[in-house]
């Protein structure tokens, strides 16, 4: 317990905090006497609760921010409250898209600097060290703050488990939002929620993820008939997506979601860095390629050196019969 | 309608990444070439100029040793002209003092119209440079974008989000960062590689852009490294040539697991 207060940023989508919001309160229970969240949304009350389960004294509540992003107000508002004396000495934030842009117009506001894609913390003193994955994450680079703070922090999901420390709701504040000017003029004109069945594609125990191997769009029919069979969720390396043959939601990889299953299967994919940034974490992992050299081999617990159009039939058709 | 567009000059991601063990920032003394990410913005600009009527679209960079090889190949896109801040004095230089340089080049410039850039580069994947250059800038911003129109003095943006895609419409003057896939960028054509030689890049220090040394570069950053190690390495497992019966070697482990 070396530091006083630190903030965490609580991403919430339908009415729940993400898993990383839970994942950083509770690694942020172990760095500080006190947590607090910083909450922009409606209903604070009703996430009061959940927020102390994992460990959070305090919510910061913006409100309702209606159509705005959250970026340049939250920013605005977590500034004007240092300003005013609320004196966490660390703010750590998701490595989400809510989080990247409260925590990039924060770290001008403040003149601070920002520490991104972090997998680790530690606080020695007053020292704040972060660690971060590079090169595909064969090597880890620690990093310490050596301005004043407070410091700013993100991190990639799934860093640390989410575990409820056991303490009563939090209580809620009201955390004033300035006005924000010409900087807060973009406004969300429509929401629009891509529709996918079983279960999320970071959640699943089984994820089933296809890449240019399979030749053309049309193949991806495969990698979704055995992620079903498998009660998993499929995904897709970069390659794929940018040629548009799923959504974006489907990417694992380092500019996509970051993924732990029990098991991961690989087809048709060469393993770039960007991709297995997202998916080394993997328990377990199967690799379906052509290409014996492919580096995603190097990782494998089990590689089948062989051609995805052939290999997956089978597979399918053996996990069909097994009923 | 004019343009802006932040590109990076990186070195060739087909080669392994390597730091320079007396600063641990990533070597750059090789050739670099133009950010893949940054090549969408660049088309985008391109895009949204023509589509526009009239314009230019600009870029802006930092690099050392005054490199220009990804500025010319942006140029021979289509850009007209470039800035790009090469300075020792920037080395070590954090997001947030990249951004600072960043917002200096724009305003050389004259501002913009709208101001580009990719989510993130390919090397260092901070992530938050753009955000800070539209706040240093005083802009509102919107990022993740997966399609970019613009529709009079407004920019309407399909923006990524976790569960899908937001409509999203900001004023201009703004930032935008785009994603890979927005735009698929077109390859530069031979006369456009001939005429990129000749259009203008104009190369500035840090303190031609009135910028004090003391917030950029090393001496500016609020980081250092103090430790660079292995991660634990994954071992290989069992590589098997597929015989026909490779499928069922994935339905054994399988089984193992208690996954079926």
């Amino acid at each position: 317990m070396t530091l006083n207060t630190v903030w965490v940023y609580a991403d919430v989508a339908a009415g729940r905090p993400l898993s990383i919001t839970l994942e950083l309160l509770t690694k942020a229970r172990s760095l500080a006497a006190n947590v607090e969240v910083v909450y922009a949304g409606a209903n604070a009350a009703e996430l009061a609760p959940v927020l102390g389960a994992f460990g959070a004294s305090k919510v910061h509540a913006t409100g309702d921010l209606g159509e705005r992003l959250p970026g340049p107000a939250v920013a605005a508002a977590i500034a004007a409250a240092v300003r005013g004396g609320a004196a966490p000495e660390l703010l750590v934030f998701g490595q989400t898209y809510e989080g990247r842009d409260v925590a990039a117009r924060l770290s001008v506001k403040l003149d601070r600097t920002v520490l991104t894609n972090n997998v680790d913390v530690a606080v020695d003193g007053e020292t704040v060290r972060c660690t971060t994955a590079i090169f595909g994450g064969n090597t880890l680079v620690t990093t310490e703050f050596t301005g004043a703070g407070p410091h700013i922090t993100l991190f990639r999901p799934k860093s640390f488990a989410a575990e409820e420390g056991g303490g009563a709701a939090a209580e809620v504040g009201a955390l004033a939002v300035p006005d924000t000017g010409t900087s807060g003029g973009a406004r969300v004109t429509g929401r629009h929620v891509e529709a996918s069945s079983g279960p999320k594609l970071d959640e699943a125990e089984v994820v089933v993820s296809g890449g240019r191997g399979l030749g053309e769009a049309g193949k991806y029919e495969l990698i979704e008939q055995l992620a079903r069979l498998l009660r998993g969720a499929p995904g897709a390396s970069r390659a794929i997506v940018d040629a548009g043959w799923v959504p974006y939601s489907y990417q694992v990889g380092q500019t996509g979601k970051v993924v732990k299953p029990s098991v991961y299967i690989a087809c048709g994919i060469s393993g770039a860095t960007q991709h297995m940034v997202g998916m080394k974490g993997s328990k377990n992992i199967i690799a379906i390629n052509k290409d014996k050299e492919a580096p995603i081999f190097g990782i494998a617990d089990l590689g089948i050196v062989g051609d995805v159009h052939k290999v997956l039939p089978k597979l399918i058709e053996a996990l069909q019969a097994r009923g | 309608m004019n343009v802006v567009v932040c590109v990076k000059q990186i070195p060739d991601p087909a080669n392994p990444g390597a730091l320079d063990p007396a600063t641990n920032t990533l070597k750059r003394e090789g050739k670099l070439i133009l950010d893949d990410s940054d090549a969408y913005g660049v088309e985008m600009a391109l895009q949204l100029v023509a589509a526009a009527g009239g314009g230019e679209v600009s870029l802006v960079s930092m690099a050392p040793n005054g490199e220009t090889a990804g500025l010319r190949t942006a140029l021979a896109m289509g850009a007209a002209k470039a800035v790009l801040v090469s300075d020792p004095a920037l080395q070590g230089s954090d997001a947030l003092g990249t951004a600072k340089v960043l917002a200096k080049a724009v305003e050389r410039l004259g501002g913009a119209d709208l101001v580009l850039a990719a989510t993130e580069s390919t090397d260092g994947y901070t992530g938050t440079t753009p955000e800070q250059l539209a706040e240093l800038l005083g802009l509102p911003s919107v990022t993740f974008a997966k399609k970019v129109e613009v529709a009079g003095s407004v920019v309407k943006v399909q923006r990524q989000t976790e569960a899908g895609y937001d409509d999203v419409e900001c004023p201009l003057p703004a930032l935008v960062t785009v994603t890979a896939g927005v735009v698929e960028p077109r390859y530069p054509s031979f006369k456009g590689i001939m005429a990129a030689k000749s259009k203008p890049v104009d190369q500035v220090t840090a303190a031609d852009l009135g910028l004090d040394a003391t917030s950029v570069g090393q001496a500016g950053s609020g980081q250092r490294i103090v430790a660079v190690t292995a991660a634990e390495a994954r071992q290989a497992g069992q590589i098997l040539e597929d015989d026909g019966e490779g499928f069922a070697k994935v339905v054994e482990f399988l089984e193992n697991l208690k996954v079926i």
